[in-house]
């Protein structure tokens, strides 16, 4: 899918990415090596989705929002912070992947999942990894949507101050872009050129009302162009390209102010495990999102490419599904938090 | 010692701590070139710096999200609301997310914000440069809810607020500014959250208060003094975490309680103390514990009679300790 560009009004030229056309060789930065973990990461990611849900139908899970459709745009955005080594994160509620690949192990995540005791992100205050996980540079407070992108913003804000080069990631879906906050913060964000990358995983559907219903225009990274920074349209189903966009937006954050990449992605799920998208949507038009799935499609570019071998993706599946095996049986093993600790931290001790 | 007004105290606590704190910043409406338009920071951006003291856009919901987010960074940001009534666009922020970061993350999360209000009325400020906001962080639990009176209080605990790890709405209000002088002590002082000060002794009725209403407290029990009223008045000084011990040992004395305050009456802060001293002082109550506070229409209407007809006064706590002395 070509991407399209918005010219911002003023430093734009940096953040040009180019990758118009299907590359040959890839970006730079990039090995085969990282994309064989890309891809092992993705199948992880995918499979644990995939338990999830399954474990929320067995009454097992109380809530999840799958990321299924979304795991390119975040694991290739993440990559490229990882890869930067100097970059925060702030992602949204359907960020599974992302918060997953940042570090955490399969027992932890099905710990969030089941509410258990050594839960990472809250020790299971909140909803599955929300809270902070300051150990792999993650903070997403609530699932308010668009109330993490000016805290995002601050703490961009906060890293100048303290002469500290960090570039900050904020993800949000197309419904947040909505909001209120989401202008507040790229309006300052914009003024006072603060390093920090606004990534809209833009999936079209806020629950169930269609981008048609949420704004009058098919182009969001146009937005940026009022805000005085570039903004990108990304073909959010291509890691690599997500990958390099997101390299590209990190230098230009770090020394021009912000980016809005515009990620375009397709929910596969409904939008939590509460939800049933075919009230809203028809099966043709699932079917032909599936036919965009961005695992199975990197998958088979990669055993195109040679990199690997069908047989070298049925072992990593393999491992993958022991992966989430082992991790289901530790979660479901593990203790409850002791209901004493409600009281606890209500203030900063 | 050298006698001031609240505002000169306000300032005084920012410079110092800003001084003596590289992490503290100050952002907001007007708060730079103009230095606030109740000129509390006034020459602050010559003396720190326009990286020090933000100039914001007008929009108060980024603000607040901002300081949060600057705060977990590890700065500490003084977010000024230009006026109470302004606060609502950020309550999000606010009451969402800023009073459970500390909760929501297990206590991994600090958030060393103090955000400023100037609040209330008596200044012809009609329904929307007067409100009373109080209550609704007074039933926030993660926020600590701080409203002084006097230039020596605001001073003292703006500097503990600043210093605490916990996030805090420091309430102003704007009527004591220019109106409330006191003396300051020249040197280095600090004052603790959550600790109430008995301004009056007293051993007939207790009082409690705070804010501009602490005043008008004052006056009316030197008035009926004459009477032979002796009245107790405790300012609270702290709403959240509340002074409960001194409060009911006032109680306990007394024996009469009436509590004094602009905001609405219906689910304030009386309410709670009135409460609670239901609850752990009951069998040492003479009478009727009784409040007289701003009664449930939304804020002080503009028009003089109307502003006159809402406010607590010092004539109407008169009238109030009368009636509790005769019970």
């Amino acid at each position: 899918m070509p991407r399209k560009k918005s010219t911002g009004s003023k430093g734009s030229g940096d953040a040009e990415v180019a990758i118009a056309e299907p590359i040959e060789g890839l970006p730079e930065g990039l090995t085969t090596g990282d994309l064989v973990e890309s891809y092992t990461q993705m199948l992880l990611v995918r499979t644990m989705d995939e338990r999830i849900w399954a474990l929320n139908r067995q009454g097992k899970v109380p809530i999840a929002a799958s990321c299924q459709g979304h795991e390119a745009a975040q694991l290739g955005s993440l990559l490229a912070a990882q890869k930067d080594g100097r970059c925060f994160l702030f992602p949204y509620y359907r960020d599974l992947g992302l918060k997953m690949a940042a570090g955490l192990t399969p027992t932890q995540v099905m710990l969030s999942f089941m509410g258990k005791e050594g839960e990472p992100y809250s020790n299971a205050r909140q909803f599955p990894m929300q809270g902070a996980d300051l150990d792999h540079n993650i903070i997403q407070i609530s699932n308010v949507v668009g109330a993490g992108l000016t805290q995002a913003v601050g703490y961009a804000l906060a890293c100048r101050m303290q002469d500290d080069d960090t570039v900050v990631l904020t993800y949000f879906g197309d419904g947040a872009s909505s909001q209120g906050e989401a202008h507040e913060a790229m309006n300052f964000a914009g003024v006072h050129r603060v390093p920090v990358i606004f990534i809209c995983e833009n999936n079209h559907y806020a629950i169930s009302v269609p981008q048609h219903r949420q704004m009058a225009t098919d182009d969001l990274a146009s937005r940026a162009q009022g805000y005085g920074f570039p903004g990108f349209t990304v073909d959010g189903m291509d890691l690599i390209r997500c990958y390099e966009a997101t390299r590209e937006a990190i230098t230009h954050a770090r020394t021009q102010g912000p980016v809005l990449l515009e990620m375009q992605v397709e929910r596969l799920m409904p939008h939590t495990t509460d939800d049933d998208h075919l009230r809203y949507r028809t099966q043709e038009e699932l079917d032909a999102a599936h036919q965009r799935d961005p695992v199975s499609n990197f998958g088979a570019e990669l055993i195109a490419r040679g990199i690997i071998t069908p047989e070298n993706s049925d072992a990593i599946k393999a491992e993958a599904l022991k992966a989430v095996n082992e991790a289901t049986d530790a979660a479901e093993s593990a203790p409850l938090p002791d209901p004493s600790t409600m009281w606890d931290r209500v203030y900063s001790e | 010692m050298a006698v001031k007004n609240v505002i000169e105290a306000v300032r005084e606590a920012l410079r110092e701590e800003m001084q003596r704190d590289p992490k503290v910043f100050i952002m907001g409406e007007d708060v730079g070139q103009r230095g606030g338009v109740f000129l509390a920071t006034q020459g602050l951006i010559d003396e720190f710096g326009e990286s020090r003291v933000i100039d914001t856009p007008l929009a108060e919901a980024s603000i607040m999200g901002i300081a949060l987010g600057a705060a977990f960074r590890g700065m500490r940001p003084i977010p000024e609301v230009q006026f109470s009534d302004f606060i609502w666009p950020a309550m999000n922020q606010l009451i969402g997310e800023t009073a459970r970061a500390c909760y929501g993350s297990n206590g991994v999360l600090q958030v060393p914000v103090v955000i400023r209000v100037p609040y209330g009325g008596g200044i012809r400020g009609g329904l929307f440069h007067s409100q009373n906001v109080e209550s609704i962080f007074f039933h926030t639990p993660g926020l600590k809810v701080i409203a002084p009176a006097t230039p020596y209080d605001i001073k003292g605990l703006l500097k503990s607020a600043i210093r605490d790890n916990s996030p805090v709405v420091f309430l102003e209000h704007k009527k004591t500014y220019r109106l409330v002088r006191g003396e300051l002590p020249e040197g280095e002082y600090t004052i603790p959250i959550g600790q109430a000060d008995v301004k009056r002794a007293g051993e007939h009725i207790t009082i409690v208060s705070y804010g501009l209403m602490l005043h008008y407290c004052l006056e009316a029990a030197e008035a009926v003094a004459g009477e032979g009223i002796d009245v107790e008045v405790v300012d609270l000084r702290t709403l959240k975490p509340l002074d409960t011990e001194t409060v009911l040992n006032s109680v306990k004395k007394t024996g009469k309680l009436l509590i004094v305050h602009e905001d609405n009456v219906t689910g304030g802060v009386g309410a709670e103390i009135a409460a609670l001293v239901a609850d752990e002082a009951f069998e040492y109550l003479d009478g009727p514990v009784r409040r007289l506070c701003g009664p449930d229409v939304p804020t002080m209407p503009f028009a003089q009679t109307l502003e006159d007809e809402y406010m607590p006064n010092t004539d109407k706590i008169v009238e109030a300790l009368r009636r509790q002395a005769a019970y």
